[in-house]
């Protein structure tokens, strides 16, 4: 992907940003309409790169609409002991595992 | 990009067709904190439990579950820093590190990228040779220590086509301690993971048990000429134990000088240590896009830690191994070889301070060192279940010192205290050890012994040497219980030496 | 008996308290009326059966004399609210036929207070439309009809055209971008949004974190009330709940307005937006004055930025929040040839269009050298506008615009054009960047008969305010139009 100047990049998504996205996402896109996403995200990043225009300068992102410290739990055991419960809408499932295809390392 | 000033010393350089070699290693060592429930769950942390008896929902990623903050993980990961002398920041923030796997629930794993909780630090470590002789010390930078969760666990010999997935080690509390490229050889690593793994459970934040896991290290090796440009570097993941790690590293040492000096070039990678094999091999397929598109989680909220809780943690700091190393070095005038036998972990140092204490320090590190660690690594023994306890041993040296038994039946005392005979005073007293040291029973003894070997007391005078003689004829006849200075004195007076 | 259906949700609760109905005629006259409003496909899941168990259970406790905030009430409960054993599906294939071993901390506050519930309502999928049209399980049809069939509006359309259509007495919904006070603005219904925390997120099937807040869609204001205050409540299972106790908002509703300050920002007054909605706007705006508030123009400067920085902020929530629908552990799983292929497989099947869109929009904005340029930039609009909102407080004490810029609109029209269907949510994208209150309340109806809306936003923590306001609003309007039943 081209790199971004002061801000936006410079020619936008190309077919092989989004395989990469559609990779990363773990969507499939097939070939024939990468093209087309391209030019669909390109218009809502157009759209979006508009935030350029703000002055950000010496402003601090905002993660969250609240203004406080994580809150924190004392240590102590409340939870698990529910297989059932964790294993009850698995598509499969052996031997209290959740089977899954093989994922080899 | 890390730079790495330090060049090896020499007796660590590898010899290639194309000269010497200097491996450049830093680690990143994950860490368990010994809490009772999750990091962000109440769900137990137990070892070896049935399959997914111990997961939330929170750790299973259902729909709308989210993460609340264990405070006591929290502490430790602070107490943690403070131990590697290192900076606390009063601010972190926990950030997701996306990607998919299926041990892996949320699709994310939540971690600290931006913030850690811990900043820069640095430990002295102190290699060993392959034969047990202390290095020159070394400085290992710490570059951070972070908390993130544990993954759960993929079984993959339950089935030959399908996978078989555990999460009850999902969600537990790691922290990620990460060194600076310091290291230079595989000793140097293994010390390092060494010293790192006293330090926590000396501070009990994590229990250092590597056979469970709960103390595993990332390595990562890259070679350079010595001094040189730094190399490509490799990653060797969850290697669990100090052998390992040396090995793994010697491995990849040679692997990258051999690829090298081929032509070859290294491409960065993460990769296994099959430590049957004692090889490594690369772990990820290539075609899968590593971008972990770090952000802050908006499930949390940044941890912002007041002075006081990090004042108050440090006050309440236990001692730290190399505290106690000098400390016994001062104040028990040991070696320094002695001292970091001795304080190789907290069981022996709590147990030789109770054996010397109030007694020859010296004397107590011997019998420790010596007769107790012999025994104990004959009988395939640990410290803590040792038969003969720190106060056994204690009074042992109590009856030499009192000059109740010699040195030599102590040896024998010992044995029957480690074979589970009772204490020092009962096996004495059952035994009739008791040293004679009264002078007319000794006396007695030696006339009788001088009388029975007239002619030898003749040769005496000219000959000194058969001093050893009678004493060894009185000892036999006391069955070793007369005190030796005694027999002497009287010897040399009868026989006129 | 007159039509029980038609009751508010505090004459319902008046009727059963008096003794004139119970919970389980009130419950199956509302039964009856979901049985006939197929046409609008406002459910995805009947709960009829529990409905009338509880509805039992209600009328027990009340003989005994507990009596809760919501008792006996027949509700609807949107799609996104996990409910202990009943699927549980966010209007999205992926989830298959998920039934939650758990309930949401909201439901929940609701049964412990008497809640009797119908079913779960339709939504687009993952909450993610403004038109009820991404919905796996089809769209949502508006009760209000112009010649042709209309969208209610989203993400919670399934709420707002139930209550819309008498077929609950209110329902609960979700708010990330406007989903909750858009679509009362379609249907003339009325649907607050509190304060970011007010309501616990746990259970509830994550869109974008840090913007998500549940809230209520009712006939009346103080309907609405009623149902936030069962609704609201700290949770210390969610860590960015409040803990701040729940005032009497019902209390609020009818209290004067006289003196206060109401905020007319000159950035709502877009080119392009229907005059009708403009007019409305003025009426409210006379309206509010003829009733004791002071009017003052106040400037928002970066309103026009908040939609684009929305559209960078929740979908890269969105992105890492849905990648745990991946077919390993509950929902929907395509099998592929591998692993990865299964990944793909399930993915793609399991989510519509737009969801997938958003997803990948998400993960672009995050990746590797564009997270500055795109998501942190968005956060730090992001603190632009609430800056703007900080200095309108020193000159106001609620401000009033537009709820929507447009009345609700044909199936279909917009579905292909996404900024389009986006610009849907400007007047109220800001509330939920700052994490304030906003309440939409039907104030009028357009030349073609449709209904209009107009928000009230308030400060953070100033429900009270927001009530009052609205209820002001809502006397002066006076909007008692219904749409006639063509559906049954
Ligand atoms: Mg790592
Ligand atoms: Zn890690």
């Amino acid at each position: 992907m081209s790199q971004p100047e002061n801000g936006a990049p410079e020619n936008g998504v190309s077919a092989d940003d989004v395989r990469k996205i559609a990779r990363l996402s773990r969507l499939h896109v097939e070939d024939a309409q990468c093209g087309n996403l391209a030019d669909e995200l390109n218009g809502i990043l157009g759209w979006i790169e508009q935030l350029g225009e703000v002055d950000v300068e010496g402003v601090e992102p905002m993660t969250s609409a609240v203004d406080m410290s994580a809150p924190m739990r004392a240590d102590e055991i409340t939870d698990g002991g529910k297989r059932d419960d964790v294993l009850k809408n698995a598509p499969k499932k052996d031997d209290g595992f959740f089977v899954v295809p093989r994922s080899v390392e | 990009m890390f730079i790495a000033p330090r060049v090896a010393d020499k007796k660590d350089w590898l010899k290639g067709e194309t000269g010497d070699w200097e491996i450049i290693i830093g680690l990143e060592v994950h860490a368990q904190v010994a809490s009772n429930s999750k990091l962000f769950s109440g769900a137990s942390t137990e070892y070896g439990s049935q399959p997914n008896s111990q997961v939330s929902l929170v750790d299973a990623g259902m729909p709308g579950m989210l993460p609340v903050v264990n405070e006591f993980c929290v502490e430790q990961a602070v107490k943690t820093g403070l131990g590697l002398n290192a900076q606390i920041n009063l601010f972190s923030r926990f950030d997701r590190k996306n990607y998919f796997y299926v041990d892996l629930p949320q699709g994310y794993q939540i971690s600290q990228f931006e913030h850690p909780i811990v900043g820069e630090g640095e430990i002295e470590v102190l290699p060993i040779d392959a034969d047990g002789n202390t290095l020159e010390p070394v400085t290992v930078g710490i570059e951070r220590l972070h908390l993130e969760q544990d993954a759960g666990k993929s079984v993959h010999d339950l089935s030959p086509d399908e996978t078989y997935v555990d999460l009850n080690r999902c969600g537990v509390a790691l922290m990620e301690i990460v060194s600076k490229p310091d290291m230079r050889s595989p000793e140097e690593a293994s010390a390092y993971v060494d010293k790192l793994r006293g330090i926590v459970r000396a501070l009990g934040t994590c229990d250092g048990d590597m056979e469970k896991g709960n103390l595993r290290a990332d390595v990562n090796v890259s070679v350079r000429k010595p001094g040189g440009e730094l190399g490509t570097r490799c990653e060797i993941k969850n290697v669990n134990s100090m052998r390992f790690i040396r090995q793994a590293i010697n491995f990849e040492a040679r692997r990258h000088i051999e690829i090298i000096e081929a032509g070859g070039t290294i491409d960065q990678e993460t990769r296994l240590f099959d430590s049957v094999k004692g090889e490594t091999r690369t772990m990820r397929s290539k075609e899968d896009a590593h971008d972990y598109r770090y952000f802050p989680d908006p499930d949390l909220l940044p941890l912002q830690l007041e002075q006081s809780f990090v004042d108050k943690v440090k006050a309440d700091l236990p001692e730290l191994p190399d505290a106690i190393k000098a400390r016994f070095m001062s104040g028990y005038n040991l070696s320094e070889y002695d001292a970091r036998i001795l304080t190789a972990d907290k069981g022996k140092s709590d147990f030789y301070e109770a054996v010397a204490g109030g007694r020859d320090a010296k004397i107590a590190a011997n019998w420790m060192m010596g007769d107790l660690f012999g025994a104990l690594n004959k009988a395939g023994t640990e410290l803590e279940d040792s038969p003969v306890t720190a106060p056994m041993l204690g009074v042992l040296i109590d009856r030499i010192a009192d000059k109740t038994i010699s040195g030599k039946i102590a040896k024998d005392v010992f044995e029957r205290m480690f074979a589970g005979e009772g204490d020092a005073d009962t096996i004495i007293e059952t035994q009739g050890l008791k040293q004679v040291t009264d002078m007319g029973a000794i006396e007695a003894m030696v006339d009788k012994a001088i009388a029975d070997n007239a002619g030898q007391a003749e040769k005496a005078k000219e000959n000194p040497k058969l001093l050893g003689f009678f004493v060894g004829q009185v000892m036999k006849a006391s069955q070793g219980k007369a005190n030796p200075q005694a027999v002497n004195e009287i010897l040399r007076k009868k026989l006129g030496l | 008996m007159s039509d029980l259906t038609k009751l508010t949700l505090e004459a319902a609760l008046g009727g059963m308290e008096k003794g004139e109905f119970s919970s389980v005629e009130l419950t199956q006259a509302h039964i009856n009326a979901c049985a006939d409003a197929g046409k609008l496909n406002a459910f995805i899941t009947d709960t009829h059966e529990l409905a009338l168990e509880q509805a039992k259970a209600s009328d027990a406790r009340r003989a005994k004399g507990t009596v809760g905030l919501l008792e006996g009430a027949p509700l609807g409960v949107k799609d996104l609210f996990c409910t202990d054993g009943v699927k549980t599906c966010a209007g999205s294939k992926i989830l298959g036929d998920f039934e939650p071993t758990y309930e949401s901390s909201v439901t929940a506050n609701m049964k412990a207070d008497g809640m009797v519930m119908l079913g779960k309502l339709n939504l687009d999928e993952f909450a993610m439309g403004s038109s009820n049209e991404t919905s796996a399980y089809g769209p949502v049809i508006n009760p209000w009809r112009k010649d042709e069939d209309l969208v209610p509006g989203g993400s919670s359309g399934g709420s707002a055209a139930a209550v819309a259509a008498d077929l609950c007495l209110g329902a609960t919904a979700t708010d990330t971008g406007g989903s909750i006070r858009q679509p009362a603005s379609f249907t003339g219904t009325v649907g607050i949004k509190p304060t970011y925390g007010r309501c616990s997120r746990w259970g509830t099937v994550a869109f974008a974190s840090s913007l998500d807040q549940a809230g209520p869609i009712a006939k009346t204001v103080k309907d609405a009330a009623i149902l936030l205050e069962s609704m609201s409540g700290y949770d210390a299972k969610d860590s960015t709940s409040l803990n701040v106790d729940v005032p009497k908002w019902s209390n609020s509703c009818g209290q004067s307005v006289k003196g206060l300050r109401i905020g007319i920002p000159k950035e709502y007054r877009m080119d392009g937006m229907p005059e009708d909605i403009q007019a409305l706007w003025d009426r409210g705006i006379e309206w509010m004055k003829d009733a004791g508030a002071e009017i003052v123009p106040i400037t928002l400067p970066h309103t026009k930025y908040a939609l684009p920085a929305y559209y960078v902020v929740a979908p890269a929530e969105a992105s890492s929040n849905l990648a745990r629908y991946d077919g390993m552990r509950y929902g929907l799983r395509v099998d592929g040839k591998d692993l990865n292929d299964t990944y793909d497989r399930t993915r793609t099947e399991g989510f519509g269009d737009e969801v997938r869109r958003r997803i990948m929009i998400g993960t672009y904005v995050l990746s590797a050298g564009y997270y500055d340029a795109y998501y942190l930039r968005a956060q730090k609009v992001r603190t632009r506008i609430v800056q703007d909102f900080e200095n309108a407080w020193q000159s106001c004490d609620a401000i009033l615009t537009p709820t929507a810029p447009s009345a609700p609109f044909a199936v279909g029209r917009k579905v292909t054009d996404p900024i389009q269907m986006y610009l849907n949510d400007i007047f109220t994208v800001t509330t939920n960047l700052a994490g304030l209150p906003g309440i939409s309340v039907p104030a009028g109806l357009n030349a073609d008969g449709l209904p209009l809306g107009l928000q009230i936003i308030g400060r953070a923590l100033d429900e009270d305010t927001v009530f009052k306001a609205a209820s002001a609003l809502e006397d002066a309007a006076g909007f008692t139009a219904k749409p006639e039943a063509w559906w049954t």
